[in-house]
């Protein structure tokens, strides 16, 4: 994989050096995937990706039992618990992809073959989706299996209205492929607040900070109306929305609705890290 | 060995173990001339005091600042016990003054849990007592049956001897007995009203000379609803009721008025109340006797931890300069100057302990200070009381939390060190720190929640904790009301703990590698 990346980044560069807008989206492309997967951390980041997010989700249903009769849990919710760890591998994938370049003075390089940066931003978003989603989905599938094979030992069965976890189901599906999604957006979001302020501890810190907080500002303010309106406008406690499949109308926001503010605040971020490295000296 | 360096460029200083000053001034200077560090440090403070402003949690009709006036005097704060500590103090008492020496004698035939529609919970209490007074929060001594942990003796709110565990019914009857002498109170309690056993003994220091005795019956709100607010605001739970009959009542020592006398102390219940009828009196009643818990149903109530939850937030500011005053020397090749100046490694690594560790103790301790002042004025000016907590607790809370935001910053200048990368090392911190916290506050519950603040750094944040758990009354002891399931130091003492190990390993590998 990693040679293959190779061959076909040199290819275009020499053959074309003065390529137009696909061709040089290709090439940044192509360069941006050598960067990433040559590196030796990619690959265990990406495994800790994976194990850390089914680990906590096993952590989670065995902590997790429904005894009473009516029980509150969403066997969704409580089976996908480790995104909350899982968010911040991918935080710390996102930011480094970006930042080690500025660190290390490659940026300069990287922007001298590739004039255009906003096809160099594009194209980091796109090697760095990829793996999140490829590794995201790994996590999530042993999340949701752990939860189906452990939740109905804790409470979660048939006679109490649990169905055992299954991606047939359609808030199950939901929930799972939205959490794939979920851990994209925060990647491309981490990625724009990377490119905008161009320290890694700065970056890192502010999109951890951004993403935890809100749920703890939120336990502060109590059941008021501001800490819904928190909820709803904070990209974690809305984008996690996505995991809900039981009482969607106690929510503070819908599903689809939750991910779309974590989408805007990814774009967001983006652009404006976008318009920041396009005006900025690197 | 090679201090001789500096000590000779610099003829006023000595030599040896006196360079380590030199050393700080530099990590001082390194730190105090990068102008986003000192932003970074200085926003701690202001994030800590910034949450313990929007902390708007209401209590007695109240509204929020802006919301339309009131006149609601707000929740009533809880009466003080002897001990100045906050209690619960409500039971139906059926009683006789007792004017000297004496003691009180009665068989138990019944507990149940009366007319009401709730069950009879573990911890109705019914059986007899001899207080100081019948205001709230007076000096007291009990024997008593309970719903579900036998018989026990309890006295002044928080004590608690456990009696034999069979309680009282119609077909094994209870005898239970209080024997006043002097300020001596001895329990004792028998299965025939023959061959006694006694169950405590204890002084109740300065007991008037007339005191009340009699019987008594309450019963606490059963626990199943709770609110989950940080603020430990929690609903009512369902009105419980315990009903217990006596007979054999005999009332021996100097007493003025012969006829007994119903009283609701705490506060009057429409359920509540006692009837004779021949030697047999049934006394019903509602409420609790003993310490006063935050988060048992029906129990409002604040403690200053509740103002310090801006202190996760300024955790994670206070970890990124850390990790950046670290990993910062290895980006720009720094570390090869610093090191060539001082060749002792692991001195280096101290000298960026101490300055971090101070700086950021001294912003966390201002940061916790005026976050405490501001937000319980801010609360009890929202109606809520904030729980009486003695001086050197208030003291461990406030410096605990500029502590657990030093040695956190250790911790993230520690992984600085191993990882050499400042994602990660901020990534660790936070994961480690506020991400075990935050679940156990919002996502997990009960065991895992448990043992998360067990084995993880966020174990640091008991330091917060003011209210003690105790067994005799069942609550929603959780993170969101302020409890955490160790003690305040030894959860300290996990975080120390981590730090030590990460700390250890930094000085290993920073000798080992190349800079």
């Amino acid at each position: 994989m990693t040679r293959a990346g190779k061959a076909t980044a040199a290819r275009p560069l020499a053959g074309e050096p003065r390529a137009g807008g696909l061709a040089s989206l290709r090439a940044a492309l192509s360069a941006e995937w050598t960067k990433l997967t040559t590196l030796p951390g990619t690959g265990w980041l990406l495994l800790a990706l994976v194990v850390a997010t089914a680990g906590l989700s096993v952590l989670a249903d065995a902590a997790t039992s429904c005894s009473s009769g009516s029980c509150q849990a969403d066997p969704a919710r409580v089976s996908l618990t480790g995104i909350y760890l899982g968010q911040a591998i991918v935080v710390s994938f996102a930011v480094a992809a970006m930042t080690s370049e500025y660190s290390t003075g490659m940026i300069r390089v990287t922007f001298a073959a590739m004039p255009r940066r906003t096809a160099v931003l594009a194209a980091k978003a796109a090697v760095v989706t990829g793996p999140v989603v490829a590794a995201g989905a790994v996590a999530v599938l042993g999340s949701v299996l752990a939860g189906r094979l452990i939740l109905p030992g804790h409470g979660f069965t048939a006679a109490r209205g649990y169905l055992p976890l299954d991606l047939a189901d359609e808030p199950v599906l939901r929930a799972a492929a939205g959490s794939v999604l979920y851990l994209a957006l925060v990647g491309l979001l981490s990625l724009g607040v990377a490119a905008l302020v161009r320290d890694t501890a700065l970056a890192a810190g502010l999109v951890l900070g951004l993403l935890y907080i809100v749920p703890i500002v939120a336990a502060v303010l109590g059941s008021s109306q501001l800490a819904r309106h928190l909820q709803q406008l904070a990209p974690m406690t809305a984008g996690l929305a996505i995991q809900a499949t039981t009482s969607l109308r106690s929510q503070p926001i819908s599903p689809w609705a939750g991910i779309g503010v974590l989408a805007a605040w990814a774009a967001a971020a983006l652009a404006t890290g976008g318009i920041r490295v396009r005006r900025r000296d690197a | 060995m090679s201090a001789h360096v500096i000590t000779e460029s610099r003829p006023g200083q000595r030599n040896g173990r006196d360079g380590f000053r030199q050393l700080l001034s530099a990590e001082w200077t390194k730190l105090a001339t990068v102008r986003g560090w000192v932003i970074g440090i200085v926003l701690a403070p202001f994030l800590i005091v910034g949450i313990a402003l929007l902390n708007h949690s209401t209590c007695g009709g109240i509204t929020t600042p802006g919301g339309p006036a009131t006149t609601a005097a707000g929740c009533p704060a809880p009466p003080s016990g002897p001990g100045g500590e906050a209690v619960s103090d409500s039971f139906y008492f059926v009683r006789q003054p007792l004017g000297g020496d004496g003691s009180i004698t009665v068989r138990m035939t019944s507990l149940t849990a009366g007319p009401g529609p709730a069950g009879l919970s573990p911890w109705s209490k019914a059986g007899i007592i001899i207080t100081a007074s019948t205001r709230p929060g007076s000096a007291y001594a009990a024997m008593m049956v309970t719903g579900g942990h036998g018989v026990r003796m309890q006295y002044d709110y928080t004590g608690d001897i456990a009696g034999p565990a069979r309680g009282a019914s119609p077909a094994s009857p209870r005898w239970l007995r209080l024997t006043r002498s002097g300020d001596t109170i001895t329990g004792a309690t028998s299965a025939d009203g023959v061959r006694w056993t006694t169950v405590g003994t204890t002084r109740l220091a300065g007991l008037p000379a007339t005191v009340q005795a009699g019987m008594f019956a309450t019963a606490p709100a059963s626990s199943q609803t709770r609110a989950q607010t940080v603020s430990g605001a929690s609903s009512a739970g369902a009105a419980a009721l315990a009903a217990a009959s006596f007979d054999h009542v005999s009332l021996a020592g100097p007493r003025p008025a012969g006829a007994w006398a119903g009283d609701a102390v705490g506060g009057a219940s429409p359920d509540a109340g006692f009837r004779q009828a021949g030697g047999t009196i049934t006394v019903t009643g509602t409420g609790d006797i003993g310490p006063y818990v935050p988060g048992a149903s029906g129990s409002p109530g604040s403690t200053i931890g509740s103002t310090l939850l801006g202190a996760v937030l300024a955790l994670i500011a206070a970890a990124v300069v850390a990790t950046m005053f670290m990993t910062s020397e290895y980006r720009r090749g720094l570390i090869r100057l610093t090191f060539a100046a001082s060749p002792d490694r692991g001195r280096v690594l101290a000298a960026k302990v101490v300055v971090v560790g101070a700086v950021t103790f001294i912003a966390g301790l201002a940061g916790a200070i005026v976050a405490v002042q501001l937000g319980e004025r801010l609360l009890r000016s929202n109606g809520n009381f904030i729980l009486p907590a003695s001086t050197l607790s208030n003291l461990r809370v406030v410096a605990g939390t500029a502590a657990l935001l030093a040695v956190a910053s250790v911790l993230a200048v520690a992984l600085g060190s191993i990882l050499r990368r400042s994602a990660g090392a901020v990534t660790v911190v936070v994961a480690l720190i506020t991400l075990p916290y935050l679940l156990a506050l919002t996502a997990l519950r009960g065991g895992a929640a448990d043992w998360l603040l067990r084995l993880t750094p966020a174990a640091a944040f008991a330091i917060q904790q003011t209210t003690p758990q105790y067994p005799q009354v069942s609550a929603a002891y959780t993170v969101s009301n302020g409890y955490f399931p160790l003690a305040p130091w030894a959860g300290f003492a996990v975080l120390c703990g981590y730090t030590a190990v990460a700390l250890a390993l930094a000085v290993f590998l920073i000798r080992r590698r190349d800079a």
